[in-house]
């Protein structure tokens, strides 16, 4: 056990701290903060830093260098997201592509497949969304109902019908990754197929839906005789669960949410508290100190995410694989991230609902109604509550 | 970076794991609660015997001569073992002490104790002037003990003892009179202070071990009976409102597991965070044992409110350890503190 970085790794977050601090859009160099990537103008500027990053090889640090990473290390990856989240840089336009696609098409993609479609995600030129739910399949995914069949005009391609909805970034994207049956005799989780589809593709039609901030965040997608030609599937055609369930553990385990999102808001709440309980011009200064207790909670909390990230992280690299183990981690840190909002909430009182000359949700506020979807994407919490118990202790299925 | 055991911490852990399952049952420990220390000079003296005493103790002295990463995970399994003999006190914080101790005065004690511990025939009890017992006291050959800022290691002869009844009969406390002298005058002063901060960051992390071993224990004996339990034709375990109670509480224990071992590791180093490492570990591993003790007795319903069932052999362990050498709230609040004292 030694829980010092090595030189190497020293030497790299200095890189990484130094190309961030030049680079990330600021106030103070008059080029930021960006717009919120749910808009329209927002999107473009987040695909234009995605694309400065890209170009200085900081878009996909642990990618291989032919697909535009610089083949950095797990401990790498997870400095830079650090360095990331501590220079305060804009959130990923691309998250869904880098994060959840791109660990699914490493393993499942062929080499057309992965040449076709990596570079592109990673300089931010084809941003993707993701297609799991339906209207009728939430929880339940494996009765999902939007359907693939071979198409009667072109011998190997596969024409989709059907609605997939809550698409994160659905309403910008460029491209879709989704499950489609292709077998409707099969059981659930069998006959289903992972298809990698054009937003633009005739048939295709996109209906935004504002979230809680009311800014179009996701959005439905309804698919009306798609033609999607076959090297557009991932993975064995009925094999889509398993490659599916690949993408759900990037989601609930390692790649999506790294701890520096934790770490780095914990410590602002700390600062937050400070000036809180100095006074601070604060009508009600016992708040302050009726906060402390969950101030700490929030403070170790993320530390023992970020620890226990460092733990998996060691075992990964000495060959271990992440099971269902993944759930514990999604549903720590999004019990994280709700405390900290929270008590950063509580902390500002009344002052904590009032919007921004925009007419935008402050940081803190923005933060706190992003970390009440945590307990609901990739899977909500009550079905890792559900894996967790069947699969890590056993219990019997309900 | 890298944040795992080798494999000798591993096997060593393993031993002492197969050790427990033979000599630390149930009924062990049933018998340990009907005995006059309540543990067990004998297998005290057969984990000396294997290693896990002496952990600490310099090699010249019959010891190991090794860390406290080497020890973290001995005391998780002592936890999960529900293992009575006096481990924390003797290995995790006597011997340092001892091991430390300045001058001629440090020379005997050491030439007099740290064999002895290694060998298993002397046992340590620690008790400081803010607790209102001492655990241990009972069957302990040499006390340190805490007394108007001075450190002073005590023989047993020399103190006298007033049992206090607790509610784990297998972690006895007792009153302690004694007399500070010259003589038992370990170290006092600047000195002591530091002496009895490293000594108490010790304990949280080391007391941290055996509860995330016990909280472990915890759970796995709930989901054991919800898997067993049936209830309207049917295993409890397969209600979510079992399996999710005990996921919880699962999660509590899998991360408060790392923030223990990094407190032993930055102990071990001489990391200038340690303090704050070893407050977050007794914060989240107090929390972890507390959050399933409740849910273990839930999901065993009635028989877990028994005493025939063995669950409140861990049960009162977990409340104890939880509340000792500070409680969640307790290590919560040294954690905003020391960050606070910490400019922006």
């Amino acid at each position: 056990m030694d829980l010092r970085f090595t030189p190497e790794q020293d030497r790299f977050r200095a890189e990484a701290r130094a190309w961030l601090e030049a680079n990330v859009p600021s106030a103070s160099k008059g080029t930021g903060p960006l717009p919120s990537l749910d808009t329209a103008a927002g999107f473009e500027a987040h695909r234009a830093w995605e694309r400065a990053m890209f170009e200085a090889g900081w878009s996909v640090v642990s990618w291989p260098r032919e697909y535009g990473g610089r083949g950095a290390g797990l401990f790498e990856w997870l400095i830079f997201e650090e360095e990331y989240y501590r220079a305060g840089a804009p959130t990923r336009v691309g998250q869904n592509g880098i994060f959840l696609l791109a660990p699914t098409l490493f393993e499942f993609g062929t080499d057309e497949q992965k040449a076709r479609y990596l570079p592109a995600m990673a300089s931010g030129e084809e941003v993707w969304c993701q297609g799991w739910s339906e209207p009728d399949a939430g929880s339940d995914l494996a009765a999902i109902r939007s359907r693939a069949t071979p198409s009667p005009k072109h011998g190997d391609a596969w024409v989709l019908n059907g609605q997939k909805t809550w698409c994160s970034r659905g309403a910008f994207a460029q491209w879709i990754f989704g499950l489609f049956r292709t077998d409707p005799e099969a059981e659930r989780h069998r006959g289903l197929t992972y298809f990698l589809v054009r937003m633009d593709s005739p048939g295709v039609t996109v209906r935004p839906i504002a979230q809680l901030d009311g800014e179009t965040g996701f959005a439905e997608v309804f698919f009306e005789d798609v033609e999607v030609p076959a090297a557009q599937v991932l993975g064995q055609v009925g094999e889509g669960w398993k490659v599916a369930m690949a993408t759900a553990g990037s989601e609930r385990g390692l790649s999506l949410r790294s701890p520096a999102r934790y770490t780095e808001a914990a410590a602002r709440l700390v600062e937050l508290y400070r000036r809180r309980a100095q006074g601070d011009g604060h009508p009600d200064p016992g708040r302050a100190g009726r906060c402390a207790d969950d101030v700490a909670r929030a403070v170790i909390d993320a530390e023992a995410y970020r620890l226990h990230t460092y733990w998996t992280a060691t075992r990964v690299l000495s060959g271990a694989g992440v099971g269902p183990e993944a759930s514990m981690n999604k549903l720590f840190w999004s019990e994280t991230d709700l405390l900290v909002h929270s008590t950063a909430l509580a902390l500002l009182g009344e002052e904590a609902e009032m919007l921004d000359e925009d007419g935008r949700p402050p940081p803190w506020l923005d933060g706190f109604l992003f970390a009440l979807a945590g307990p609901i994407y990739a899977g909500t919490n009550e079905i890792q509550r559900n894996v967790v118990a069947e699969r890590v202790l056993g219990l019997p299925r309900g | 970076m890298r944040f795992g055991f080798d494999e000798h911490q591993l096997e060593f852990r393993a031993q002492l794991r197969a050790f427990a399952e033979k000599q630390c049952t149930p009924a062990d420990l049933r018998d340990a609660w009907a005995s006059p220390l309540g543990w067990s000079r004998t297998r005290f003296e057969a984990l000396a015997e294997m290693g896990v005493v002496g952990l600490t103790v310099p090699e010249e002295y019959g010891g190991m001569g090794l860390g406290l990463v080497d020890l973290v995970g001995l005391l998780e399994e002592a936890g999960r073992a529900g293992l009575p003999e006096p481990l924390v006190e003797t290995t995790a914080l006597g011997v340092p002490v001892l091991a430390q101790a300045p001058g001629a005065q440090g020379d005997v004690l050491r030439a007099r104790w740290l064999g002895a511990v290694a060998s298993g025939t002397a046992a340590i009890a620690v008790g400081t002037s803010s607790m209102p017992a001492v655990p241990g006291a009972e069957g302990a050959d040499l006390l340190l003990l805490e007394g108007g800022g001075e450190l002073h290691a005590v023989p047993a002869a020399a103190v006298a003892l007033t049992p206090r009844p607790v509610l784990d009969g297998a972690r006895r406390l007792a009153g302690v009179d004694w007399e500070p002298s010259p003589a038992t005058l370990v170290v006092s002063g600047f000195e002591a202070e530091g002496v009895l901060r490293a000594l108490e960051e010790r304990a949280a992390m080391g007391t941290g071990a055996v509860l995330v071993g016990v909280a472990d224990r915890l759970v796995s004996m709930a989901a054991h009976y919800a898997g067993e339990r049936l209830q309207f034709g049917r295993p409890i375990g397969s209600f979510q409102a079992v399996k999710h109670q005990l996921a919880d509480a699962l999660v509590r224990v899998e991360f408060a597991r790392p923030v223990v071992y990094r407190a032993a590791w930055s102990l071990s180093v001489g990391d200038p965070n340690a303090r704050l490492h070893a407050s977050m570990a007794k914060a989240m591993a107090s929390e972890a044992a507390t959050v399933a003790a409740r849910a273990a007795l839930q999901v065993h319903g009635a028989i877990g409110y028994t005493w025939e069932h063995d669950l409140h052999l861990w049960m009162k362990r977990a409340w104890a350890l939880a509340a000792a050498w500070g409680d969640a709230a307790a290590h919560r609040a040294r954690v905003l503190e020391i960050l606070l004292a910490h400019p922006a």
